[in-house]
């Protein structure tokens, strides 16, 4: 069993506007097994949180911790983090011109499972993944996101979650733009790997669409830069009936 | 707009004329108005399937065909011997011919005479490999026979003090196919000068190139392709790369579809990719139209940088850094080489661009 454990994270981010705190002292624990939404308004700090969880370089963590089965987090790369058992489905998946999908995949599993798969085994592991996502098999050969619509993008960061298998799983909105068979497809893709395996997830989300094929026992909702109140589903109905308003400037929870 | 095809000045450039604007003339050790005390350097054939290859005198060659500038008449006048390689009418060799170029030194100015004949309905690759240290002025001549299928594939791997004025002129007979893959990896200034004419209609040009530009490098490829016959098609694509800071890279496509030559297919594209701060890449395509007649014309050009959000994503996938960089590079480049190349070869070229992304430190955030 592991543990993925954020204490009072405080993050800030740099831009031609100055220095800003974003998240301002998040607590939050996830164990293996369990699965967490959080809701919160936009703009509240959620892809700060999962960007911070992976590492990117524009947020600063200036005060707290994150921790995975104790061991420090903050001080590791963005790589590390990701061999560790850390990974983000990105709200907004990047292009990489001319990597082809299969080798960025080939690439990344490798890194992650600290070798590589042999090649005939691997083209129908791809191949097996791609068909239970419903990803044409000719994206393996088109490049990294490029041309992708939105669906495509988040089902491709699906495709990675179920090839890497990692310990802990941010999916930042990955419901937001799908259509009703793409969401269905895209949270088996997700339910396939949590039964497969003892992963923490945490889904950040806007609505209870997803949270209603993928359950989560904990709903956190999120606002300003913390979490303000913790609950079960219950929670997530809740706001999908009346908002944040209660909310809204509510202390923080713990 | 100038006629692109127009006689380059007679003269020696002094940097002001179009085509030497952006060529750094201070650092041509001047080649571009001397080359007295030149040696000619003999272009060794290291293995020749089916072609034959010979030393001639210059002066037992017909004039220089189609455009040449001051330098490259300069350098032909005074290469009193040229190797001549012929292959021979029908002969068919997947083997390539090799022919490298090897610089001994940036101090002596180095002068080189090729021509290549291919004659009619032949088919064959030529490598040619230039390496090492050197200042030198080359004159490539290309004939493609009527029917013929020639592909030259020039590898510029020269060490980094390195001076290289090149031109690369190829003549192209009734359908004959002529490919051409340049890849220039190295080399404080190499300008090359690939240009292209039709003898006969039905030729068919695909000119290919790869480079890649490090710190302080200026790397320029100035291309023409020059269509006077009809139903002619040419391609051209050009990758070139850039790492650190005053990597200059140049890219002229010229091409020219005069009045007679209708129904000409063209399309050329060049692509660049930033990978540090302070590199510059300068992209011009141009494409002058005489006849209303043509088949399809186009042009594009971009020039892209590896950015921060890139290697985040790769990153968090697992991937370190300058794996992350390799990935990006070697795919950007393999696919248009491996379109000409044989695998030993795109090895080769792959191999090298590989060997200098390991140069430049990977400082934080930025690669
Ligand atoms: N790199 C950045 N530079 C400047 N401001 C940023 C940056 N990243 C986030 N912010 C700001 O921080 C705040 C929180 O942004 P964040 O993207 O974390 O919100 P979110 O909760 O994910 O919103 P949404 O629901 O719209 O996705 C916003 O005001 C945003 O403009
Ligand atoms: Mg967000």
């Amino acid at each position: 069993m592991s543990i993925l454990n954020i204490h009072d994270l405080h993050v800030q981010v740099e831009s031609d506007a100055g220095v800003r705190e974003i998240l301002r002292g998040v607590d939050l624990t996830i164990e293996s097994g369990q699965t967490h939404a959080i809701m919160g308004p936009n703009g509240s700090g959620k892809s700060t949180l999962a960007y911070t969880i992976a590492g990117h370089p524009k947020y600063t963590v200036t005060q707290g911790s994150i921790t995975l089965d104790g061991v420090d987090v903050v001080s590791m790369t963005v790589d590390e983090r990701a061999r560790a058992g850390l990974f983000l489905a990105m709200q907004y998946p990047v292009e990489v011109p001319g990597v082809s999908v299969s080798n960025f995949l080939r690439t990344s599993v490798t890194a992650i499972r600290g070798e590589a798969p042999k090649l005939r085994d691997w083209l129908k592991e791809l191949k097996a993944a791609m068909a239970a996502l419903s990803v044409d098999p000719k994206f393996a050969e088109r490049n990294v996101n490029e041309g992708f619509s939105g669906g495509e993008r988040k089902r491709h960061e699906i495709l990675q979650l179920d090839l890497l298998r990692p310990r802990f799983a941010v999916l930042d909105e990955t419901d937001s733009g799908l259509d009703v068979d793409a969401l269905k497809v895209v949270a088996e893709g997700v339910n396939r790997v949590r039964e497969a395996t003892d992963i923490g997830v945490l889904l950040i989300t806007h609505t209870t669409r997803l949270l209603r094929e993928i359950p989560a026992e904990f709903v956190h909702v999120f606002v300003d830069g913390r979490i303000v109140a913790d609950g079960g589903p219950e929670l997530a109905d809740e706001i999908e009936a009346s908002g944040y308003e209660r909310f809204l400037g509510a202390p923080a929870t713990s | 707009m100038t006629v692109i095809a127009d006689a380059p000045v007679a003269g020696a450039p002094t940097g002001r004329e179009e085509a030497w604007r952006f060529t750094p003339i201070a650092r041509l050790r001047g080649l571009h108005d001397s080359v007295e005390g030149a040696v000619g350097a003999q272009v060794a054939v290291v293995t020749s399937p089916v072609a034959a290859f010979a030393h001639v005198s210059t002066d037992s060659l017909p004039a220089a065909s189609g455009p040449i500038e001051w330098p490259a008449a300069l350098a032909r006048a005074a290469s009193t011997q040229s190797g001549v390689l012929t292959i021979p009418a029908h002969s068919d060799s997947a083997v390539p011919t090799r022919v490298t170029v090897t610089g001994t030194g940036a101090d002596s100015t180095v002068l080189t005479h090729l021509v290549i004949v291919a004659e009619r309905g032949s088919r064959s690759v030529v490598v040619i490999t230039h390496e090492g240290s050197i200042t030198l002025s080359a004159n490539i001549e290309i004939q493609v026979g009527d029917g013929a299928d020639l592909t030259v594939i020039s590898i510029h791997d020269w060490a980094n003090d390195s001076v290289h004025l090149g031109r690369q002129h190829a003549v192209l007979g009734r359908d004959a196919r002529f490919r051409s893959l340049i890849a220039t990896l190295g080399g404080d200034v190499v300008r090359i000068v690939p240009t292209v004419e039709y003898s006969a209609p039905g030729g068919d040009a695909e000119l290919l190139g790869v480079f890649f530009a490090e710190a302080g490098q200026h790397i320029e490829h100035r291309l023409l392709v020059d269509h006077s016959q009809p139903h002619c098609r040419s391609s051209v694509a050009y990758k070139g790369a850039l790492q650190g800071d005053g990597a200059h890279s140049v890219w002229i496509g010229d091409v020219i579809i005069r009045a007679d030559a209708v129904g000409t297919e063209t399309y050329e594209i060049n692509r660049n990719l930033l990978l540090t701060e302070g590199a510059r890449a300068d992209s011009v395509p141009n494409l002058e139209i005489e006849t209303g007649n043509v088949a399809s014309a186009g042009h594009a050009s971009t020039t892209g940088r590896f950015d921060d959000e890139q290697l985040f994503y790769l990153q968090a996938r697992g991937i370190d850094p300058e794996t992350a960089r390799r990935l990006v590079v070697r795919g950007f480049f393999a696919e248009l080489v491996s379109r000409i190349a044989d695998d030993e070869v795109a090895a080769h070229i792959i191999g090298s661009i590989e060997e200098k992304l390991g140069d430049a430190p990977l400082d934080e955030g930025t690669i």
